[in-house]
């Protein structure tokens, strides 16, 4: 097989590299450019999608209320076994970090529940935060709904950290998402 | 776009299932290509296992040494098999010790071998596209163009068919089965395909809606590839100088297993 000699291979390679730096420099973004935060998707990096929810009790709570405070939102059923192993960690991580802001929205799929066992389920475990009813799955479709249960953990700007698909989640990751979302 | 395949109660995360068949079929290859390196086959597998398996405890653990005091709230998470607490950087530095000091004790040469893991490296690369596909990640940047896709809001390039033809067509020229690059300096082959793979990310990278932008808007994606691309190219020109008249190695399989 023929090969190039020492030299051609130096300057090809010292071409390549100056080349690519020249491609980096003639490529770079403009600030903004890469829809972080821009649009309204169930995704991180994007903007969390506005709702309003009611409880079981009748009071409504909309996202927008929580701007400002880092929030985290499960959707989950009574049906579901890794939603309810991971709902008793979600509470206690609640309970520690309340009082700095954080919050939960806990919202049951209730199109796809029975709206009595959800709520029988949420006292049976004296769940501290706020229980929504997505009654007819708007919120479901609008937060892209694929597996049971999905989480968003959700910065004070509004914008989606991160999206946890499945569960349950361990009370460490819980913990360590939220004091990263309060220090920021 | 098909990020979760739902197989009755059990939801499959579809990017994890691309990653894991593009790992057998990538050993598969690599197991294959061994022998002609002089490298026995099962030599391939224990390595991949004892790197991966030393790679996810160890970005455990890293990932436990971080956060020590949520642990220690709940020493139970430490076997989660939540992704979300595994170190990857940590974990990939503690795999690549092990694979080091497996690789060592079971005398197996280190360039020879990393040439014999470029077939799984080429069939991973084609996997994380078709990955990046499935979940929606990696995604491309706004476009006008024809062929651009609506994805996230927006019409995008579709970078992630980009990044599997790209890993396609260098797995394709890189395809082991061709005699010639056994003629090849040990090691050769490996930093020319890593090269090659880091060249094409540089380039690929400006159509990405999701870099990370530092300093004048420099896509930070494409230092690193660029770093590896230097890397690989001194690399190449260091195996001329330490190999300077290759002599092709016969193929043996007789390596201790």
């Amino acid at each position: 097989m023929k090969t190039l000699s020492a030299t051609p291979k130096i300057w090809l390679s010292i071409f390549a590299l100056i080349a690519g730096i020249a491609w980096i420099w003639i490529s770079r973004g403009e600030p903004g450019s890469t829809s972080e935060g821009n649009l309204p998707l169930p995704r991180q990096g994007f903007a969390a999608p506005e709702f309003s929810l009611e409880t079981p009790e009748g009071e409504t709570i909309s996202l927008s209320d929580l701007r400002g405070r880092p929030v985290l939102i499960n959707l989950w059923t009574s049906w579901c076994p890794p939603c309810r192993t991971e709902m008793p960690a979600l509470n206690r991580v609640y309970q520690a970090y309340r009082d700095e802001g954080f919050e939960i929205l806990a919202i049951n799929s209730t199109w796809q529940d029975n709206q009595a066992d959800a709520i029988a389920f949420a006292a049976e475990l004296g769940l501290d935060f706020p229980v929504l009813l997505d009654l007819d799955g708007q919120v479901s479709r609008l937060y892209q709904l694929r597996s049971l249960p999905t989480s968003f953990f959700i910065g004070k700007d509004g914008v989606i950290r991160e999206v946890v698909i499945g569960g349950p989640m361990s009370e460490a990751l819980l913990r360590i998402r939220v004091e990263e979302l309060l220090k920021e | 776009m098909l990020p979760v395949v739902q197989i009755g109660p059990l939801a499959i995360q579809t990017p994890g299932l691309v990653i894991l068949l593009g790992l057998w079929l990538g050993l598969l290859l690599a197991e294959r290509y061994a022998p002609r390196r002089g490298v026995h086959p099962n030599q391939v597998d224990n390595l991949v296992l004892v790197t991966l398996v030393s790679g996810v405890i160890g970005a455990r653990l890293v990932y436990a040494g971080r956060y020590p005091a949520a642990f220690a709230a709940s020493p139970l998470s430490l076997v989660s098999l939540n992704p979300g607490l595994l170190d990857w950087v940590g974990g990939a530095a503690i795999g690549l010790i092990a694979a080091l000091i497996y690789g060592n004790r079971k005398k197996m040469p280190l360039l020879s071998t990393l040439d014999v893991l470029t077939p799984l490296l080429g069939v991973m690369a084609v996997a994380l596209g078709v990955s990046h596909l499935a979940s929606g990640n990696a995604f491309g940047a706004a476009t006008d163009l024809p062929w651009g896709v609506h994805l996230w809001g927006e019409k995008r390039h579709p970078s992630q068919v980009y990044e599997i033809v790209l890993a396609l067509i260098i797995l394709g020229v890189f395809f082991p089965g061709r005699s010639a690059f056994l003629n090849w300096k040990p090691g050769a082959y490996f930093f020319a395909f890593m090269a090659s793979s880091s060249a094409g990310y540089l380039f690929l990278a400006a159509f990405r809606g999701d870099s990370t932008l530092i300093a004048g808007g420099v896509r930070l994606e494409q230092v690193y590839a660029w770093i590896i691309l230097a890397v690989c190219l001194i690399a190449l020109l260091w195996l001329d100088k330490i190999y300077p008249a290759h002599r092709p190695e016969a193929p043996s399989s007789k390596s201790e297993r």
